[in-house]
């Protein structure tokens, strides 16, 4: 169809019509047997994922919150009650704060790391090797070791301990204090007077617990962003550092000044790539803390697979799937379209 | 080399962060190797008074099985990747077709989405396909799960080899079966070892998809048995320690002796392959 539908376009135009060749090229065997090969895979994307979306999708505005499967429409009643729920509100919470301190601190180490190894160091093949190998162990994996390294009456407490750094103790992944400003303080009242004194409030604090979950993740993924700095750092053209550190800068400045500018694309990759891991992230809290004290470490993914396969509640289950699926898309999709077009350039 | 003291501070911060990276596997270790009698929570960075292998022969006989389904489900899952990986990376970089590219971003959100969005329609329809609860069910989903991110990989590999190579055989007159047996194929190697090492690392790890399609603990992956064996209030933590290790063992082993390929995978993965 398109065949014949372009040379109608160039003719009209007063243009020759489309060669023959160019006609005769699309339509040989070999050219039909190159798309038979991609469709099985098209295929299988098209139903395991989009038609799974749009399948959870229906799911999440269904009456389906019990065994037997309900399509009776609900309309948005699902993500409403999803909302007012006090554990997805704490989970939005906790989703959040792990993300800024997990991608921070991620960002911060792999950048350090990736600066000291980029200096001449010998060895650094090995140093490098093992700042990335838990990379290669499953969350599982960290998450069964971590539990047992934040154990308040062992682990790293107990080397505070020995070591004289007793005050540094903490409750960990027990603590189920989460730090907010007080309705009651002078701050809390500034926020009320200026009309948003609800944020003095335990749902936009900061739970505790989780820090002992951003303290695995990140042993888990520094090394990752320390290889994408390091490869960052290795294509800036040396005359640039060298110009700079024969005008005087120092080691600081110059990595402040010329290398974190030209680092941005890496920066922006790091963080969407670990942002969107954080929105999903699910074995390690299992493995690690569960829901934690007062819920102060369940995340969206817990509850979904909890919900979901434990309740029956099918549909607020793919309700939370879908929130979860709106915010990495909202991540990966600007993300995915700028790549291929920096891509394309090259 | 001169060793100046900001040098000399350099080695020290590196090596400082050396050990904290490291510090797990050093309570993995000595935790395992302990006796029982050893194992009290207030000696966790104690060495182990010899070598007892108790701890390590009980985690074994727990996760023997599931370590024995780990390896059935992921050497056909890796295997039948890397050849979905190459054609697809084959046909969008030697074939490429209009709208191949906006076929490339079709494919490779699927890398990205959270899986939680999947899960309720694979789990029933995987049960009408009567797969539920079975490997072979979780062959299939990391198969087709494992789509986007073989073929980036080796479409971006597939990019370096010269389209000239490929016109020239086409001129030639030779199939397109045969430019992939004989050009492309022979050229893919380490492109297969990439792929392979992620796919076998990624799918030995999956916690999510082994815990939602099997539930009997005879069939599950290794993963599912150690979170469970974790999760136990009548195992004994040092036995869960040296379960760990255990599980962690093949993936730990490939990084170790293969891990200059899983470094390209995980640059790959980062889209700037």
């Amino acid at each position: 169809m398109d065949s014949e539908a372009a040379p109608t376009r160039e003719t009209a135009r007063g243009l020759p019509r489309v060669p023959f060749p160019r006609f005769r090229r699309r339509l040989t065997p070999e050219r039909i047997a190159s798309l038979a090969l991609i469709v099985p895979s098209t295929v299988a994307v098209a139903v395991f994922v989009y038609g799974f979306i749009g399948w959870s999708a229906l799911v999440s505005v269904s009456e389906w919150n019990s065994i037997t499967p309900d399509y009776t429409f609900a309309g948005l009643r699902n993500f409403k009650e999803l909302f007012q729920h006090f554990r997805f509100q704490a989970d939005i919470r906790n989703t959040v704060v792990f993300t800024l301190l997990f991608v921070a601190a991620c960002l911060m180490i792999g950048l350090f790391l990736a600066a000291l190894l980029d200096r001449g160091i010998a060895g650094e093949g090995v140093f490098r090797s093992i700042y990335l190998f838990p990379m290669a162990v499953s969350f599982i994996v960290t998450g069964v070791v971590w539990r047992w390294l934040l154990a308040p009456r062992s682990g790293v407490n107990l080397l505070f301990e020995r070591s004289g750094l007793g005050p540094l103790k903490q409750d960990w992944y027990t603590d189920p204090t989460v730090v907010h400003i007080t309705s009651g303080s002078r701050l809390g009242e500034a926020l009320h007077d200026i009309g948003i004194g609800w944020l003095a409030s335990p749902d936009f604090g900061i739970p505790l617990a989780m820090t002992s979950v951003v303290i695995a993740a990140t042993w888990q993924m520094s090394g990752f962003v320390m290889i994408l700095y390091l490869a960052g750092l290795r294509a800036i053209p040396e005359e640039l550092t060298e110009a700079a550190r024969v005008d005087g800068a120092s080691e600081f400045q110059v990595l402040r000044h010329i290398a974190l500018p030209l680092l941005r694309p890496v920066t922006l990759s790091a963080m969407i790539i670990l942002g969107h891991v954080s929105l999903k992230i699910y074995d390690l809290v299992v493995a690690m803390t569960q829901r934690g004290p007062g819920f102060a470490t369940d995340v969206p993914a817990l509850f979904m697979f909890e919900t979901t396969f434990a309740g029956s509640h099918f549909a607020r289950g793919a309700a939370i799937s879908i929130v979860m699926l709106f915010s990495v898309s909202f991540l990966i999709i600007p993300y995915l379209i700028w790549s291929l077009r920096r891509e394309a350039r090259v | 080399m001169t060793f100046s003291p900001a040098r000399i501070a350099i080695y020290a911060l590196l090596v400082l962060f050396a050990a904290l990276y490291l510090m797990p596997i050093y309570v993995l270790l000595v935790t395992g190797l302990k006796s029982f009698r050893e194992v009290g929570l207030d000696r966790m960075w104690d060495f182990p008074s010899g070598f007892h292998f108790d701890s390590f022969r009980d985690a074994y006989d727990a996760l023997s099985r599931n370590m024995g389904n780990s390896f059935r489900m992921v050497i056909p899952a890796t295997i039948a990747s890397c050849f979905v990986g190459s054609i697809n990376g084959y046909i969008l970089t030697k074939w490429r077709f209009p709208g191949s590219d906006i076929l490339f971003f079709f494919l490779l959100f699927g890398m990205f989405i959270p899986y939680q969005s999947i899960l309720i329609p694979l789990v029933q329809t995987l049960q009408d396909l009567h797969l539920y609860g079975s490997l072979w069910g979780l062959v299939l989903t990391h198969v087709i799960y494992g789509i986007p991110i073989t073929t980036l990989i080796f479409r971006n590999y597939y990019a370096g080899v010269p389209t000239e190579l490929v016109e020239a055989a086409k001129i030639d007159g030779a199939s397109i079966f045969g430019i992939y047996t004989r050009i492309l194929f022979p050229l893919s190697l380490p492109g297969f070892v990439v792929v392979a090492i992620w796919q076998f690392t990624s799918i030995w790890n999956d916690f999510l998809f082994a815990a939602t399609v099997t539930s009997n603990p005879n069939t599950q992956p290794v993963t599912v048995a150690l979170n469970n064996l974790a999760g136990s209030y009548i195992v004994e933590w040092n036995v869960q320690m040296a379960g760990a290790l255990i599980a962690a063992l093949p993936t730990l082993l490939v990084y170790i002796f293969l891990g200059r390929f899983f470094m390209r995978g995980l640059m790959a993965g980062a889209l700037r392959g």
